[in-house]
């Protein structure tokens, strides 16, 4: 008897020495949209980094011989089509592997996509907290903002490669030096609205009680801010987060397509759609293929954004 | 009636928080929300001091400007010896142990992502030096000395009742072993039968401590219960300011009357023979009060000094200060 009592006593000192980091997971997983889309991504990021090992044909290398093979699936329903189990899912008119350009584009959109989504939220969440929590810097933050939040996004990035793109050529190679250059241009162009939310948030937050009783504490703005104020805003900027992530893998889509993105021989998932775009009725797979990666990134995306908000939210999480 | 040797822990004198009006297009300040107008009063150590009166009369205004989480327009706030009025934000931290505050609404003023025991443990986090684990310890303590299970540690502020809050709120404001702690309706939001526990906390808590409150309220019963002496404030002022005792059995200042009499009475053939005073008109806004003394537009003893001339807030009988020319007895000729 005595030692049930004892271990009827002993978790009663600590409830839970469980790590929280458990109970969000436990929510994310209860969220199914937020588990196929984490699949989804996982599978695809795996796809496109390891994809060319298993699968090392040269997405450059020109083939006229074999130009223009219909994917493998169509021998189903047309037999004298010119299919070839060599090239799964066909080659371009140039005899390109669409395969391996599949994944080789995805390498870098992917890439492109998070470095710039990741540096529009710094920006915006960083803007919109300072000029949300400092009232002296509002005015001129939000004025800054309103005044890049009309600035013509296409013929402002034309500028920047016009002017930066043989210097950052010559620093870092033609690879990487493009490849700062357009996350740079869509970082420090889409950062507006994400400041703007989260100056709006900042501004009402400020207000709550719980602010007050932290600075009747005496905290400090600075950890009043990482303590308070971003934990709380986390949702507005999870949202923006998801929708900068599709939007900078469309925005180098059209600059690629406007040829001021990466060069000509260097496939991404918009290029490759650009590039099909002409020949489209004849050759559907071509704009399928490349098309359903990006709206199915950005959906995964997408929900996992959504997944994650309800997670890290202790009142859905239930506990 | 007050003992004179105890000294007062806090003195405030001539308080003023005024609030910026800005309107039209190019956002001009056009005039100012007088919240609180020239209030002084003193709070002796160990004591509870009631600071009641009707909603926007500024009590919470006072009680926050009080702790300096604003910046006052003017006057002098003494908390421990120390002047605080005019010191910056800054200078203010080390200040901040001493004076802590309980919040009227306990759903709004704990952080939603933030778990009980980091709610408790953040002013010891920002005052003090020890480990984690000693941390914990007090944090263990504090749960324990208002009431909480302390296994409840992990869970955040929304799986808990209105009144488990306020205990939470209530361990936060003692994590630092303050002298003084303004109570800002601190059962405004609570049940009646949750109401009279947390009291009886506070109560309890005060003896256990040494504690000194400023318990902000509109609650007249609930202060009469806990309070040593009371203000009464109207419009941004203080209209009297006098012990429990003497102010619930012989109001002075016609306001006070009023107030008094809008206290329910339980018994019905008492409550028959009391006479209802019954305040006509509203309050004045109090960005434009009328001249004179504030309460002119509505007293039911007014004079004609009252729309002149501002009554002098100054001790009528011995521990009993009002506003009010009733009681001066050269009745304005001195203006």
């Amino acid at each position: 008897m005595t030692d049930i009592s004892a271990q009827d006593q002993a978790p009663e000192a600590v409830e839970k020495t469980r790590n929280q980091w458990w109970d969000v997971w436990d929510q994310f997983r209860s969220h199914k949209g937020a588990m196929a889309g984490l699949i989804f991504l996982t599978f695809i990021t795996l796809f496109c980094a390891f994809g060319p090992m298993v699968w090392d044909v040269d997405p450059g290398k020109l083939d006229i011989r074999n130009k223009d093979v219909r994917p493998i699936y169509v021998a189903i329903w047309d037999g004298d089509a010119k299919t070839s189990w060599a090239r799964p899912m066909g080659t371009d008119h140039l005899g390109r592997d669409i395969m391996s350009n599949i994944m080789q584009g995805g390498r870098i959109s992917l890439a492109v996509g998070w470095t710039a989504m990741i540096l529009a939220i710094l920006i915006g969440t960083f803007v919109g907290v300072l000029s949300g929590y400092f009232k002296r810097l509002d005015w001129g933050l939000m004025r800054f903002t309103d005044l890049v939040l009309s600035l013509p996004i296409l013929p402002l990035l034309l500028v920047m490669m016009l002017l930066f793109r043989d210097p950052l050529r010559a620093a870092f190679g033609p690879e990487t030096g493009i490849f700062l250059l357009i996350v740079a241009g869509i970082g420090i162009t889409s950062w507006m609205q994400t400041a703007r939310i989260v100056r709006g948030d900042v501004m009402a937050l400020k207000e709550r009680e719980f602010v007050l009783a932290a600075r009747s504490i005496g905290t400090p703005p600075r950890r009043m801010i990482t303590r308070h104020i971003l934990p709380n805003v986390l949702s507005p900027i999870m949202v923006s987060a998801t929708l900068g992530l599709a939007t900078a893998i469309i925005t180098e889509s059209a600059l690629s397509f406007l040829g001021l993105g990466f060069p000509s021989d260097f496939p991404t998932w918009g290029k490759i759609l650009f590039d099909s775009v002409d020949r489209m009725t004849a050759f559907p797979e071509r704009v399928l293929w490349p098309g359903l990666a990006i709206s199915l990134t950005v959906l995964a995306v997408n929900y996992i954004g959504d997944g994650l908000r309800d997670a890290l939210d202790p009142r859905i999480r239930g506990l | 009636m007050l003992d004179d040797s105890k000294k007062p822990l806090v003195s405030v004198k001539d308080l003023k928080m005024h609030f910026p009006i800005h309107a039209g297009l190019l956002r001009r300040r056009v005039g100012e929300v007088k919240a609180v107008d020239g209030v002084s009063f003193d709070v002796m150590e160990g004591e509870t001091l009631g600071l009641v009166g009707e909603s926007g009369c500024g009590k919470s205004t006072c009680g926050r400007a009080v702790l300096r989480l604003y910046d006052i327009t003017s006057g002098s706030i003494t908390i421990d010896d120390r002047e605080i009025g005019a010191i910056p934000q800054p200078d203010l931290r080390e200040m901040r142990p001493t004076m802590q505050m309980v919040f009227q609404d306990p759903q709004a003023s704990l952080n939603p992502r933030m778990t009980v025991e980091d709610i408790i443990k953040e002013p010891l986090d920002e005052h003090t030096t020890g480990t984690d684990a000693e941390k914990r310890e007090k944090v263990g303590e504090l749960m324990d000395a208002v009431g909480l299970n302390r296994k409840f540690a992990k869970r955040y502020p929304h799986a808990f009742s209105g009144g488990q809050r306020q205990r939470i709120g209530i361990a936060r404001a003692l994590a630092l072993n303050p002298k003084f702690i303004v109570c800002d309706e601190p059962i405004a939001a609570l049940d009646v039968s949750i109401q009279a526990q947390v009291v009886n906390l506070l109560e309890d808590l005060q003896e256990q401590f040494g504690l000194t409150y400023l318990f902000i309220s509109h609650d007249l019963s609930m202060v009469r219960h806990i309070a040593t002496r009371v203000a009464v404030m109207y419009l941004g002022k203080i209209v009297e300011l006098a012990p429990r005792e003497g102010l619930y059995a012989e109001p002075l200042h016609p306001y006070t009357k009023a107030l008094l009499s809008a206290v329910p009475e339980p018994d019905p053939s008492l409550a028959r023979a009391t006479e209802r005073v019954i305040l006509k008109g509203d309050v004045p806004s109090p960005s434009n009060p009328p001249e004179g003394c504030n309460f002119c537009t509505r007293c039911p003893s007014v004079m004609d000094i009252c729309k002149r001339v501002e009554p002098e807030y100054r001790e009528v009988q011995p521990g009993r200060f009002t506003a009010c020319h009733l009681y001066n007895d050269e009745n304005g000729t001195a203006g």
